[in-house]
């Protein structure tokens, strides 16, 4: 089997997970989660920049040769999530933005609205755009239009770990969006990333599961395998589920006669 | 609706004699709900689920750790006058105290700021006793704009302003404000506030909301623990809380459970908060709002924070010194209130990172002007 690769928004990855990083115990269990589960991509929210304590800033333990996707944690609308876009931009030098725009800080539901807006003023301005949002298809479309790179539905609320809630919904934004699908939030469980991929999802990420384990190594871990077999059971196809046996007196045997 | 008018539906509760009817088999079922309802909360202030401390703290951690991660920021606390119109009887800063009064120049709040973001200190809370005299709209804006040239993210924690006053500190850098009720019992706060634009209990209980439509992303609150009955102040702290999360969803709502210290004045608090009911109260108000920043401040001492850290507190503050200008210079004016905790923000970092839990100093970014 020829490599299968990952190709977006102008980088060519082998691993099909993200993984977040501000909810670590400390920074310095970092690389090791980076090793642990493969990953080639991690985010980092622009607010957590920190370059006057180099001790506590997440940025100085991101393995060398990782891709660093900023967010935009804490913008409230388009145009505070384009200036923390623009100010990442400027401190890391790199076009990857992934855009979290909330407004509701008791679930963290993403403003779908907001987000497309700032997809399009981003795209424009040259960033790769992955947006955070609800599961919901007119939503991506406008976001697609936008510009995006990718599509970042949410499996359930941040935090939940309470994992594919939005099943039904993901499915119809892989079947109708030409872009890749990676699912955001609410991943529990090894397992629910492994259906994600299964489902055809292009990538996972993951955050809160790993870092609320007690051993978030061997989570990361876990994680990675997952991925792995899902993605090997979408690319080999899954055989089709039958709910029944197959009927002993078929109905249309007579059609052949 | 205000806070004033939605609190009223529980004007009639009788907090001591709900208490009594509380017992272990109804905690027991509330610790195994998701969601709890108000009076839930109230019956996990009692005295009967104490017995339940650690399943509650238990839960309350693995529900913060879900919502913020073993992440606990960092900010000082710079008290920029100690000009007070207020008599209250509980602080440092009343009228009724003979203390060298002080307000800083321009050039000693840069002073004083650069020592501090000297620490290694981005997030910085700017204080000032209430007169709006001597501590004008001019010089707090003055203020702000010399300490956002020092810190990332600028809270205040003054006297209330209007939504207009708000607006313009807003519009100047701030992002935060922090206000404590003192008490939620009216009757009892009309006796402690008797003069200065503090007597009007309304006005202050509604600041929050005002900070709210103003745009303000974080809404701290509190009451003052040991001026009233613990599960009353409580109950009401929680109520208030989820009532603003609710009504300002895009502000993070957050609280602190300052018990009250030793100040100037010399007065004796009215019920002893013990080290088991501060726990107990973050325990229960995590389960009852979840999605709540908790501050433990320098009030309490190094011992006692170290063990919270655990319990799911998001900020504390570090190397504090509730003197005015007492960064720059030491011990020239009597603080606010006495200080528990002196270690420095080294000290600090050392303390969370021993905890297994990572001190974050920067949390926010200027965004002014881009």
């Amino acid at each position: 089997m020829s490599k299968d690769i990952l190709k977006i928004a102008g980088l060519e990855l082998e691993s099909r997970i993200l993984i977040g990083s501000g909810k670590f115990s400390n920074n310095a269990l970092i690389p090791k989660i980076i090793e642990a589960s493969g990953a080639q991509t991690i985010t980092v929210a622009v607010r957590r920049f920190d370059f006057d304590n180099p001790n506590e800033n997440i940025l100085s333990y991101i393995t060398k040769g990782i891709n660093i996707m900023p967010n935009t944690s804490g913008a409230r609308n388009s145009q505070e999530a384009v200036t923390i876009a623009r100010l990442a931009r400027e401190a890391l030098k790199t076009d990857l933005i992934k855009i979290e725009i909330i407004n509701d800080n008791k679930y963290l539901l993403p403003d779908n609205y907001e987000t497309a807006r700032a997809c399009e003023t981003l795209a424009k301005d040259g960033f790769k755009v992955f947006p955070y949002m609800n599961a919901d298809l007119p939503s991506a479309r406008d976001m697609q239009n936008a510009g995006a790179a990718a599509i970042m539905p949410l499996g359930a609320p941040i935090g939940t770990n309470k994992g594919l809630q939005t099943k039904a919904m993901i499915k119809i934004l892989i079947e109708e969006i030409d872009l890749p699908i990676i699912v955001d939030a609410g991943l529990g469980k090894p397992s629910d990333a492994c259906q994600s991929m299964e489902m055809g999802c292009a990538a996972i990420m993951a955050n809160t599961a790993i870092s609320s384990s007690e051993n978030p190594i061997l989570m990361a871990e876990a994680f990675k395998d997952a991925v792995n077999a899902g993605r090997k059971g979408f690319l080999a196809k899954l055989g089709t589920i039958s709910n029944k046996a197959q009927a002993s007196s078929p109905l249309t045997n007579f059609l052949r006669n | 609706m205000s806070f004033y008018d939605y609190k009223q539906q529980y004007k009639n509760i009788d907090f001591e004699k709900f208490a009594k009817t509380v017992c272990a088999e109804q905690i027991k079922t509330i610790l195994n709900k998701d969601e709890i309802s108000e009076f839930d909360f109230l019956a996990l202030l009692s005295p009967a689920a104490l017995d339940f401390i650690e399943p509650m703290a238990q839960k309350a951690a693995d529900i913060a750790l879900k919502h913020f991660g073993k992440a606990i920021v960092l900010f000082a606390p710079l008290y920029a006058s100690n000009f007070c119109i207020n008599n209250c009887a509980y602080c440092g800063f009343s009228t009724r105290n003979d203390i060298e009064r002080k307000i800083l120049n321009l050039d000693e709040v840069e002073e004083n700021a650069k020592i501090v973001s000297g620490f290694g200190i981005r997030h910085i809370l700017l204080l000032t006793g209430e007169s709006a005299v001597k501590t004008s709209m001019d010089y707090l804006k003055s203020c702000v704009k010399i300490l956002k040239r020092y810190f990332d993210a600028v809270d205040i924690e003054i006297y209330p302003l209007t939504e207009d006053g708000y607006k313009e500190l807003g519009e100047a850098g701030v992002e935060g404000l922090t206000v404590f009720q003192e008490t939620y019992n009216e009757d009892l706060y009309k006796i402690l506030h008797t003069k200065g634009a503090k007597a009007n209990y309304r006005f202050r209980l509604e600041t929050c909301e005002r900070a709210g439509r103003a745009g303000y992303r974080n809404l701290n609150i509190g009451a003052l623990l040991g001026l009233d009955d613990f599960s009353r102040e409580l109950f009401f702290t929680g109520i208030h809380a989820k009532f603003l999360q609710k009504n300002f969803p895009s502000s993070d709502i957050g609280v602190s459970f300052p018990r009250i210290r030793k100040a100037e004045g010399g007065y004796q608090p009215r019920t002893v908060i013990a080290d088991s009911n501060l726990v107990q109260a973050i325990a229960a108000i995590r389960l009852f709002v979840h999605r709540i920043g908790i501050t433990i401040s320098t009030r309490e001492n190094n011992d006692l924070r170290r063990n919270l850290i655990g319990l799911g507190i998001t900020k504390m503050s570090a190397a504090s010194n509730t003197q005015v200008g007492g960064y720059a210079k030491k011990g020239n004016t009597k603080g606010q209130f006495e200080i528990s905790d002196s270690a420095s923000v080294k000290e600090v970092k050392d303390m969370i990172y021993q905890k297994n839990y990572q001190p974050v100093l920067k949390d926010w970014m200027q965004m002014n002007g881009r």
